[in-house]
């Protein structure tokens, strides 16, 4: 076994692990948390593709910025454990057997595909910064500038939304 | 490595995301796995761009690096997508007091 399939076998794993915590685990913060373990391994696997522009911007965008967002809007409103009533048992297994339905269509689905043993290819340099910002900038300069634009409008619904309602207050 | 196993990593990593967004009530905890499933679509994005790589790279250099971007204009919409979405829970939150997502029941009427 070569190094990199140890490395993409212990990632996997690390991933599929940290996700199932995610679901399962009963406080919030426990859930953000293992969140940022779901994010790190999957910038891992994007290290082990070549692709460092990716990896680098999930960090930062997910593990860094995302995430301090959801665990500071947890620490505000101050979640305990028990806040979250027990669902309806069945509505429970129905989902969960739901789910399962969907991962065995997908995977025999997609077993049966002529094309599913193409290897990947290694040491290509697309991944690299400097051919997808050119690429960025050029092709993609337009979407670029229009999600500065969304980002823009973004913030502006989120300060309109976060607002308190002061008319609400003064006559009510 | 082969294609293969990104794409069942991939669906059980989107499985396990739908699970949580059906099985629990907790609105952030519902948002995270949206989260999830988007990543997971990310993944084999980045993994599809790879798997015909030396085909197409010969021929159009420039064609070979759509999937990535692709991926980081998602990554671009998701970041816009949670800052509005946890307004919308903050704002939830202030007036029912609860992150029940049964609570949103009363927009019916």
């Amino acid at each position: 076994m070569e190094v990199t399939q140890i490395l993409f076998w212990f990632l996997s794993v690390l991933a599929v692990g940290a996700a199932i915590g995610v679901v399962l685990s009963k406080s919030p913060i426990y859930s953000v948390l293992w969140l940022i373990v779901v994010f790190f391994s999957i910038s891992g696997h994007y290290i082990l593709m070549n692709a460092q522009f990716l990896a680098i911007v999930n960090i930062i965008v997910y593990a860094g910025a995302i995430m301090v967002l959801f665990l500071f809007v947890i620490m505000l409103m101050n979640l305990n454990a028990d806040a979250e009533p027990a669902k309806n048992k069945y509505l429970k297994f129905a989902g969960v057997i739901a789910g399962m339905c969907l991962m065995i269509v997908l995977v025999a689905a997609l077993a049966e595909s002529s094309d599913i043993k193409v290897s990947l290819a290694r040491g290509s340099d697309v991944g690299l910064i400097k051919n997808l910002g050119r690429s960025l900038f050029t092709t993609y300069v337009i979407p670029f500038e229009i999600s500065s634009i969304l980002f823009l409008s973004a913030m502006v619904g989120a300060v309109v939304i976060g607002k308190k309602d002061e008319q609400k207050q003064v006559n009510p | 490595m082969e294609i293969k196993w990104y794409i069942f990593l991939s669906a059980a990593l989107f499985c396990i995301g739908i699970i949580g967004a059906l099985t629990r009530r907790n609105a952030i905890i519902v948002f995270m796995c949206i989260e999830l499933m988007l990543n997971s679509v990310n993944l084999l994005l980045v993994a599809f761009s790879k798997m015909h790589m030396s085909g197409i790279a010969a021929k159009a250099p420039a064609l070979a690096t759509d999937a990535q971007l692709f991926v980081f204009f998602i990554m671009v919409v998701a970041a816009a997508e949670v800052s509005v979405g946890l307004a919308i829970i903050v704002m939830m939150y202030r007036n029912t007091h609860s992150v029940d997502i049964n609570f949103l029941n009363r927009l019916k009427n």
